[in-house]
């Protein structure tokens, strides 16, 4: 930053405690679940009791949490990577090419980050009785992929901006065709997008809830599997200790996706 | 024999020009390319809400439907006043956790935009990092927090500021507000953040030069040029949190049920598909009348003031 605007980018201490408190207050919460599950007592309540490691234990030996577990990853890995399949060619397409309409069909494809998802849900779960199709992980998969484009595309619509086209103009002219063109050039200069959607996409199919309660049949998904947890207050310690193992990988999933979504960007960049 | 030679040259002309035509045109190029994720998009939304709403039209005879089109549902919805309520409900504590998120998050994007000046990118990822973890288990936390044997009763019970558990706390419409407004909050962040981060700073140097405090400043140059970044916030957070039911149903006890608490019992244990149609219709229609008479007065208010 210039050292010239610092008049008006003097610092300013309230700002910046109010920042910090607003930090705070979006991670406590969230804390008191790994906080918790290391209480030696089925009641969340203080003071605590001692530490136990029995509600990971206890985690461990669950049969249907595992099979919950095994089924949110199935459907997390099929719909992260038929979400970013098509996030590629629609943000290929939205940056690359000028198209009449390009606002709507980008407004159409993000639709499902507003309407409310009780609405997709039960509208995807009439559409599913009607066609005759029994509820599945399938039905779930549908959904989730549906959910997860709008994530693929703003992630990889900035990683495409993100370089420079004349790059694939080039290869173009030096005689590669459309298709290699693609291979060679364009994918390995926006690959950190694509693991970044890939990542993101898996994160929300894994952790989400309104879709899969609508659309999920005899097989649960985790989060399926923990609402019915919720119930039974003797059960919430080892609810508590799963919580806190998945928040910890949903924050560095996370954290590396975000990460390598702005890795070396500016390395293709127009600019340089 | 002839016919055939005679057919072919135009045919494959027909189809060079047609190969032509499809390199030349780029809007042609582009929209095949994106035809299967637009194609998936539209179809997996439109069709199902196209059923929907046709399934509004329909009534409930015990498990059957029956088929011929009426506006009973829709005569319900507007006559029993226990669908007004829950929808009035909805709104308000979605506008009242819209305004609150909003309010915090504003601050909050102005200090990454204006005061960090080094390692924003961590700041940003920070900031967003809770709301990529499971909604369930974050509402499930307010749940513990707020509880009657809860985090707050304890800890206060414990440093003995209070006798009795707080009861409002937990399962009340503030609950609600509490733990959406805590779940929403990146949703306001990032797009404050961007108009914010778009502002040209020379303009600020501008006011300050010609005589504006920090102040005046602040409300002639930079908060109406961050409206748009407050408008897509608030339009971002109220249309999803009126339809939320995990919220309500975990913690906000009888007296905070939302309409789509009702909508889902219709889908599950009610079991009267028509009628929840009916009303998941018309809380679209509704809020999606209430966003775009905001749109409007946003639209009125941004131009009189840039």
């Amino acid at each position: 930053m210039n050292k010239d605007v610092s008049y008006i980018q003097r610092r300013n201490r309230p700002l910046h405690i109010y920042a910090l408190v607003f930090l705070g207050y979006l991670y406590i919460p969230v804390l008191f679940l790994p906080l918790f599950s290391f209480n030696d007592s089925i009641y969340i309540a203080f003071p605590m009791k001692g530490l136990t490691l029995q509600w990971y234990q206890s985690m461990f030996e669950n049969e249907p949490m595992f099979a919950a577990l095994m089924n949110s990853v199935r459907v997390g890995m099929v719909s992260s990577t038929l979400a970013t399949i098509l996030g590629v060619l629609g943000a290929k397409a939205v940056t690359r090419y000028r198209i009449p309409g390009q606002k709507s069909v980008v407004f159409v494809i993000m639709l499902p980050l507003v309407i409310p998802g009780i609405i997709l849900g039960v509208a995807l779960l009439i559409l599913m009785s009607r066609l005759g199709v029994t509820l599945s992980l399938y039905t779930v998969t549908m959904g989730h992929i549906l959910l997860c484009v709008p994530f693929a595309m703003a992630t990889l619509i900035s990683r495409f901006e993100g370089f420079d086209k004349s790059m694939e103009e080039a290869s173009a002219d030096l005689g590669e065709n459309a298709w290699w063109t693609f291979l060679r050039v364009t994918l390995p200069m926006v690959f950190p997008g694509v693991v970044a959607s890939l990542l993101l996409c898996f994160t929300v199919s894994f952790d989400e809830f309104i879709l899969a309660f609508f659309l999920a049949g005899t097989d649960p998904t985790l989060p399926i599997f923990i609402w019915g947890q919720l119930r039974f207050p003797d059960r919430l310690p080892s609810v508590l200790a799963l919580g806190a193992c998945i928040l910890v990988v949903s924050f560095a999933v996370v954290f590396l996706s975000q990460w390598l979504a702005r890795y070396d960007t500016d390395k293709y960049s127009p600019d340089k | 024999m002839t016919a055939e030679t005679g057919g072919a040259p135009p045919v494959r002309r027909w189809r060079a020009r047609l190969r032509a035509m499809f390199l030349r045109s780029e809007a042609i190029r582009g929209y095949t390319l994106l035809s299967p994720t637009l194609l998936v998009m539209a179809f997996s939304m439109g069709v199902p809400l196209a059923i929907m709403v046709v399934m509004s039209f329909w009534t409930q005879h015990g498990f059957e439907f029956d088929t011929t089109l009426s506006f009973t549902n829709y005569g319900d919805a507007v006559d029993r006043p226990i669908y007004e309520k829950l929808l009035l409900r909805s709104l308000w504590i979605s506008g009242a956790c819209t305004a609150a998120t909003v309010l915090l998050s504003y601050p909050m994007a102005y200090y990454v935009a204006f005061h960090v000046h080094r390692r924003k990118m961590i700041w940003i990822i920070l900031m967003t990092l809770p709301f990529w973890t499971s909604y369930l288990l974050r509402v499930f936390t307010w749940k513990i927090i707020l509880g009657f044997n809860g985090v707050i009763n304890s800890g206060l019970k414990g440093l003995g500021l209070i006798d009795q558990p707080l009861e409002f706390l937990l399962y009340s419409p503030s609950a609600v507000v509490i733990t959406l407004t805590h779940a929403w909050a990146a949703f306001a962040i990032l797009p404050i953040y961007v108009s914010l981060e778009k502002i040209d700073r020379s303009l600020l140097e501008a006011a300050t030069d010609l005589g504006d405090g920090p102040v005046a400043r602040f409300l002639r140059v930079t908060l109406p040029l961050s409206l748009p970044g407050v408008i897509a916030a608030t339009v971002l957070i109220f249309v999803p949190t009126v339809g939320d039911y995990v919220t309500p149903a975990l913690v906000g006890g009888p007296d905070g049920m939302m309409l789509a608490n009702l909508i889902q019992a219709y889908f599950g244990k009610i079991n009267n598909w028509p009628m929840g149609s009916a009303l998941a219709i018309t809380m679209m229609i509704v809020v999606g009348l209430i966003s775009l008479i905001y749109f409007w007065l946003a639209r009125k208010v941004t131009e009189r003031t840039i």
